[in-house]
C-alpha cells in the first residue's frame, strides 16, 4: 500500500511573528521556515507504517513556490521515499489546496493519506477533511493513534471530551494530532540520501482545478496587545487584588 | 439572509457552545435556524427550542448520526443546508470535523474559527497562534464558518421555537464507531468556565494536580493545563489550552508553573483577568499577566486553597 503524506511549508513555530506595517500580511521576509509540525507527525507516521511493514511506498507532496522543495527534501531525509512539488506562486486556500490533492490521490491511488490535521501559519484546520469529502473517502481527524486491519483503518482521534476511535475503509484520509508520535530527527546520511530521491515538479495549472479564492483578505493586523501587570508580593495579596481590584473572586 | 447552525449536543442535552453561536449569528442578521443532528435526541431539540433569536429548529434523529460521524453529519447538512446563505457551527473538534468536509461538498471555502462578524460576509479570525488578526471577505454563494465560542457572549433562553423532523437518513458507509473514552468530571467544563486554573510542566507529575483541586473547588473553576503536562501524561489530552488544544477566555485565569510559550497563550490570552505564578521572574507569561507571583507553586498552591 502506498501513503501520499501532502506536506506544508510555514513559518517555524518558534518565530516571533511580525504583521507588516501596511496590514497587507506578516513578514516573511527573512524568517526561518519550516515543515508544519503537525506534517512533520504525519511523515513520522507514514514512515513508521512502512518500517512495520504495512505500506510499500511513503510519497510527500507539497504545493507552493519553489521554495517549497526543501521541505520536501527534509520529508525524503526522514524517510519518505519520493516527493511530488505542485509549483504554484499563488495563495491558495484549503478548497484549492483540497482540489489539487484529489487530482494527485487519482494519479497515485494510495491506500491512505496521511496530513497535518493543522498548517500553524493559516490555523485552518480544514484541507484533510475537504480532501475526504472531494474523493469521497473517510476521514479520522486528529488522530494520536492509527492502526491497519483487515482493508481498515482504526484512528483514535482527541476529541473535546476525551478519546473516540473510529474505523475506515481504505483508502481514507487521516489528520495528525501533537500526541501521535514523535518524529526523529533526521541524521546526516539520511540528508544526504534525500538529495539522491526523486522529486518530480508539475505545475499546479496543469491540473484543470481553478486556482483562485473567492475569499478576500481585506487586511492583517496585530492583536490587541495586552498590558503586562504588577507583581504581588504574596498570597494574601493576590487574594485581596482579586477580589477588590480585579473583582473576580 | 438565512443562517444554518448545527447545534452541538451530547444527544441528552444541549452544550453551551450553542448559544454562543446563536449569539454570533445574531450579529449576522436573519433567520436562524438550528439543526439537532443526533440519536434520540429529542431533549437536545427542546433545549434549542428554547434558545432566543432561534425561529425553527431541525431535528434529524437517526442511528446514524449517533455518534456524530462526519461523514454522515456533513451528508446531512450539505443537503439541509444547500439553499441557506450561512452554515455556522462552534470551532469544537466535533464542528471542525465536519465542517470542512460540508464547505468541499458545497464547493466553497470555509472561514475557520471567526472571532467577530463585521458584516454578513466579513469576518475576524486569528491566523499564526493568534499573532496576527485577519479581516476576510467571502463572495461564496453560501458562507461557511466554524465559530470560536470563547469569542461570544450566550444568547439567553426564552424561546419556544417549532421543532420540525427531518427524516433524511445519510450514512456514507465509509465510517464507524467503535468506542469513545470520555473524561468524568464534576467541574465546569473549560469552554463554559468562568474560571479556569491550568497547571504545566511545573507541577512534575499527575499527582501534583490534585493541589488545583482546592483551589477549583472554590472557586467553581475549570481545570486546564499546557501541552507539556498534558504530553508528560500528568494529565488527559482534553485538557489541553492552547493554539491545537481549547481556546478560553473566562474571566480568571490562572497559569500555575506555565512559561507561557505562544501556543499556550494562543489559547488563553484574552481572558479577563490573568494571574501567573512561576518560580522564574523572567517566565514570558508575566508579560501578559494582570497578577504575577514569583514564587515557587508547591508553597503557594496549599496557602491559596486556605485563604480563598
Ligand atoms: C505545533 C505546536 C502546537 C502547540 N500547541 C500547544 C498548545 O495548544 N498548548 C500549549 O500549552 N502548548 C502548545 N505547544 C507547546 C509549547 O510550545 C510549549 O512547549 C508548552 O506550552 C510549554 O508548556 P509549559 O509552560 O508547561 O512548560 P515549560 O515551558 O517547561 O514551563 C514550565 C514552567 O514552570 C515553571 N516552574 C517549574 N517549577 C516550578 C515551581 N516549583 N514553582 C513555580 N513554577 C515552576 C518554570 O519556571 C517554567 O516557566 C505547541 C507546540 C507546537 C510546536
Ligand atoms: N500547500 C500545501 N501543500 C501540501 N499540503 C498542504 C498544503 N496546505 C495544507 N496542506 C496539508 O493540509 C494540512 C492542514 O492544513 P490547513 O487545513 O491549511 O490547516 C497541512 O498540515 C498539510 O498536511
Amino acid at each position: 500500500m502506498k501513503i501520499l503524506v501532502p506536506v506544508k511549508r510555514v513559518i517555524d513555530y518558534n518565530v516571533k511573528v511580525r504583521v507588516k506595517a501596511d496590514q497587507t500580511g506578516v513578514d516573511l521576509a527573512n524568517v526561518k521556515m519550516a515543515l508544519n509540525p503537525f506534517c512533520e507527525i504525519a511523515v513520522e507516521e507514514a514512515v513508521r507504517l512502512k518500517e512495520a511493514g504495512n505500506a510499500s511506498e511513503v510519497v510527500v507532496v507539497s504545493i507552493g513556490t519553489t521554495a517549497v522543495q526543501e521541505q520536501l527534501r527534509t520529508a525524503l531525509a526522514l524517510g519518505a521515499d519520493r516527493a511530488l512539488h505542485i509549483e504554484t506562486d499563488q495563495h491558495l486556500d484549503s478548497l484549492q489546496v483540497a482540489k489539487l490533492l484529489a487530482k494527485v490521490v487519482a494519479q497515485e491511488q494510495p491506500g491512505l493519506v496521511i496530513l497535518g490535521k493543522q498548517a500553524i501559519d493559516s490555523d485552518n484546520n480544514q484541507t484533510g477533511q475537504m480532501l475526504a469529502a472531494l474523493t469521497g473517502m473517510g476521514q479520522g481527524t486528529f488522530a494520536s493513534k492509527v492502526q491497519l486491519a483487515d482493508g481498515k483503518v482504526l484512528v483514535t482521534r482527541e476529541i473535546d471530551g476525551g478519546l473516540q476511535t473510529v474505523a475506515l475503509t481504505l483508502p481514507a484520509v487521516v489528520s495528525t494530532d501533537l500526541r501521535l508520535n514523535e518524529p526523529r530527527y533526521a541524521s546526516l546520511p539520511n540528508i544526504m540520501k534525500a538529495k539522491k530521491k526523486p522529486l518530480d515538479v508539475i505545475a499546479a495549472d496543469s491540473f484543470g482545478v481553478t486556482l483562485s479564492s473567492n475569499v478576500t483578505v481585506l487586511k492583517v493586523a496585530a492583536p490587541a496587545s495586552r498590558q503586562g501587570g504588577i507583581k504581588v508580593e504574596s498570597v494574601a495579596e493576590l487574594v485581596d487584588k482579586l477580589k477588590h481590584e480585579a473583582k473576580v473572586i | 439572509m438565512a443562517i444554518l447552525i448545527i447545534a452541538e449536543h451530547n444527544n441528552l442535552s444541549l452544550k453551551s457552545e450553542t448559544h454562543k453561536v446563536v449569539q454570533a449569528a445574531a450579529a449576522i442578521g436573519g433567520d436562524i435556524t438550528l439543526l439537532v443532528a443526533g440519536f434520540n435526541c429529542k431533549a437536545a431539540a427542546d433545549e434549542a427550542a428554547t434558545v432566543a433569536g432561534v425561529s425553527k429548529v431541525l431535528l434529524a434523529d437517526n442511528a446514524v448520526y449517533q455518534h456524530q460521524l462526519a461523514e454522515n453529519i456533513a451528508a446531512l447538512v450539505t443537503e439541509v443546508g444547500k439553499d441557506f446563505s450561512h452554515i455556522l457551527a462552534p470551532a469544537t473538534t466535533s464542528g471542525k470535523n465536519f465542517l470542512p468536509r460540508v464547505a468541499a461538498m458545497l464547493d466553497v471555502a470555509q472561514i475557520s474559527d471567526v472571532i467577530a462578524i463585521e458584516s454578513a460576509d466579513t469576518f475576524v479570525r486569528p491566523i499564526y497562534a493568534g499573532n496576527a488578526i485577519a479581516t476576510v471577505q467571502s463572495s461564496d454563494r453560501i458562507k461557511v464558518l466554524t465559530v470560536r465560542p470563547a469569542a461570544f457572549r450566550a444568547a439567553s433562553d426564552g424561546n419556544s421555537a417549532p421543532i420540525e423532523a427531518v427524516s433524511a437518513a445519510h450514512d456514507a458507509g465509509v465510517s464507524a464507531f467503535i468506542d469513545e473514552e470520555l473524561t468524568k468530571s464534576e467541574r465546569p467544563e473549560l469552554s463554559a468556565a468562568r474560571v479556569v486554573i491550568s497547571g504545566g510542566r511545573g507541577m512534575q507529575n499527575g499527582e501534583n494536580f490534585a493541589l488545583l483541586n482546592g483551589i477549583a473547588d472554590k472557586l467553581g473553576a475549570a481545570i486546564g493545563a499546557s501541552r507539556a503536562a498534558v504530553d508528560a501524561g500528568f494529565v488527559p489530552n482534553d485538557m489541553q489550552v492552547g493554539q491545537t488544544g481549547k481556546i478560553v477566555a473566562p474571566d480568571l485565569y490562572i497559569a500555575v508553573g506555565i512559561s507561557g510559550a505562544i501556543q499556550h497563550l494562543a489559547g488563553m490570552k484574552d481572558s479577563k483577568v490573568i494571574v501567573a505564578i512561576n518560580k522564574d521572574a523572567e517566565a514570558p507569561i508575566f508579560q501578559i499577566a494582570d497578577y504575577g507571583l514569583v514564587a515557587d507553586l508547591f508553597s503557594v498552591l496549599p496557602e491559596l486553597e486556605q485563604q480563598l
